[in-house]
């Protein structure tokens, strides 16, 4: 059994927690397995590092990267691909346990430890990971078969109440990705322009034609980082008052002008952001919003991200109330201009953060950045 | 003249990454798709615009064997990324919204 990425975000909390589920489940299973686990996490000063000899690049639309977003990283992993999983396979532990990985990585280690083409090897485990989102009808949750051999390979929904046709499965291309006939991954790119797509059966799909083309090293692998912004507070609120409706941008920045001339001299405007969404009106597509249709009624959320929880909450404070009494030209509501459903009104989020990183760093040495631990659990 | 809402089976998108988003439109057969491909509604320069993008950053991809047309653009929303402030719309789930009512002929 292979788990990745272990607890979705794969660094170093994600694996231990996971782990322990492992141990408590083979305790009360009665069962001694062998663990291998593989941690993803990179200390900054590795990517500082890396990031001083020029060996860091962005990804197509992330934002450039500067030292300081580097050190002040909360936590920075990297999606390994199949090397280190390969490495762990050989061990011939019962459960492999990895952190961060490419999510194609954990379904094509076996076929290619085998030896089995990487382009067929590759495309397979990459419609493999998301289940019968490749079936019809589709679904995440379910399960799918993949048998691979010298010529092609063979997918399957294992739920008889599904079944794959050529075009559910080449469809499954498009999912989530930039580019339909391309699969990159660390080790290479597939090439799906030739790809074959046939149906063998009910519910089987037979694929061929999948073409690789090996990645020349150095080999570079992705790295995600994310960073903290703040923290948030956030309240939510109705309005029904026709008036209201027509005047919330004045609303808004009348709200938004009492704060601010509150807060002046305790608190500096770069200690907190305030954030209005309209739901019902604009709050989804912001700026891009085609429709100009006015709503009957409109859902406020006012959101804080402070510097601190206290600043959020405190600041949030400030801001519902002043919307609530915002006056504004033909307000007729001048009991208040929202309806508010809950008591108390605001709620607190979490730390807000930011990506950091999603570069991709050139590597040589696989073994030590991705390091295998083997332990034995249960008994 | 249709809108693309009603002509496709499927649109929908969602993050390519969490710096990219992706637009699929699905249409149910080939004459509907080679009226979206070859729509001058649907091209290059009104879709930058609706999302008010450089159309140097918008690719528009025909899959023709199934009858598919993908749209991967830059994310509009979040300061830094899916998630970061400012977001509206963490998955980008909702993002087909402003090529809805575009008219093909």
């Amino acid at each position: 059994m292979i788990i990745g990425s272990a607890g979705f975000g794969g660094g170093r909390p994600h694996v231990n927690t996971a782990l322990e589920m492992l141990k408590r489940i083979a305790e009360e299973e009665h069962l001694t397995l062998t663990c291998a686990v593989i941690q993803a996490e990179i200390e900054s000063a590795t990517v500082l590092d890396a990031f001083r000899q020029g060996l860091i690049t962005p990804m197509p639309g992330a934002p450039a990267l500067d030292e300081e977003r580097i050190v002040s990283s909360s936590r920075i992993v990297g999606q390994m691909g199949t090397e280190p999983l390969v490495r762990a396979l050989r061990t011939g532990a019962d459960v492999i346990l990895a952190g961060r990985a490419c999510d194609a990585a954990l379904y094509a280690a076996v076929p290619l430890m085998h030896g089995f083409d990487p382009g067929l090897a590759f495309h397979m485990a990459k419609v493999m990971e998301c289940g019968a989102q490749c079936a019809i009808p589709l679904a995440p949750s379910d399960c799918l078969l993949g048998s691979i051999d010298s010529e092609g390979f063979t997918l399957r929904p294992l739920n008889p109440d599904r079944i794959c046709t050529p075009e559910s499965v080449a469809a499954h291309a498009l999912y989530e990705q930039p580019d339909p006939f391309r699969i990159v991954e660390p080790e290479g790119e597939v090439d799906l322009t030739e790809t074959r797509y046939s149906q063998i059966d009910r519910a089987s799909v037979r694929v061929s034609g999948s073409r690789f083309v090996p990645q020349p090293p150095p080999f570079r692998i992705k790295l995600e980082g994310a960073r903290i912004r703040g923290y948030r507070a956030i309240t939510v609120a109705g309005a029904r008052d026709p008036a209201v409706i027509a005047n919330l941008d004045a609303i808004e920045s009348r709200a938004r002008e009492t704060a601010r001339a509150h807060l002046a001299g305790h608190l500096d405007e770069s200690q907190y952001q305030i954030r209005f969404l309209f739901y019902g009106r604009d709050a989804v597509l912001g700026h891009l919003e085609p429709s100009k249709t006015s709503p009957h009624e409109v859902g406020v959320v006012i959101d804080v991200v402070g510097e601190t929880l206290d600043i959020a909450q405190d600041v949030l404070a400030l801001v519902r109330a002043s919307t609530l009494h915002a006056p504004f030209e033909g307000r007729k509501t001048t009991a208040g201009n929202l309806a508010m459903p809950f008591s108390p009104s605001d709620f607190v989020g979490d730390a807000v953060y930011e990506f950091s990183l999603y570069h991709l760093m050139e590597v040589h040495d696989m073994t030590s950045l991705f390091p295998l631990e083997t332990i034995v659990i249960g008994g | 003249m249709t809108s693309l809402y009603d002509l496709a089976v499927v649109l929908r998108s969602k993050n390519a990454g969490p710096f990219l988003m992706t637009i699929d439109v699905m249409l149910p057969d080939r004459a509907s798709f080679l009226r979206v491909a070859t729509s001058p509604a649907f091209s290059v320069e009104t879709i930058s615009s609706a999302y008010g993008v450089d159309a140097r950053e918008v690719r528009v991809i025909p899959v023709e064997e199934i009858n598919t047309v993908k749209v991967t653009l830059p994310r509009m929303v979040g300061e830094r990324g899916s998630g970061s402030p400012g977001d509206t719309d963490v998955y980008g789930a909702q993002h087909h919204g402003p090529l809805i009512d575009i008219e093909v002929e």
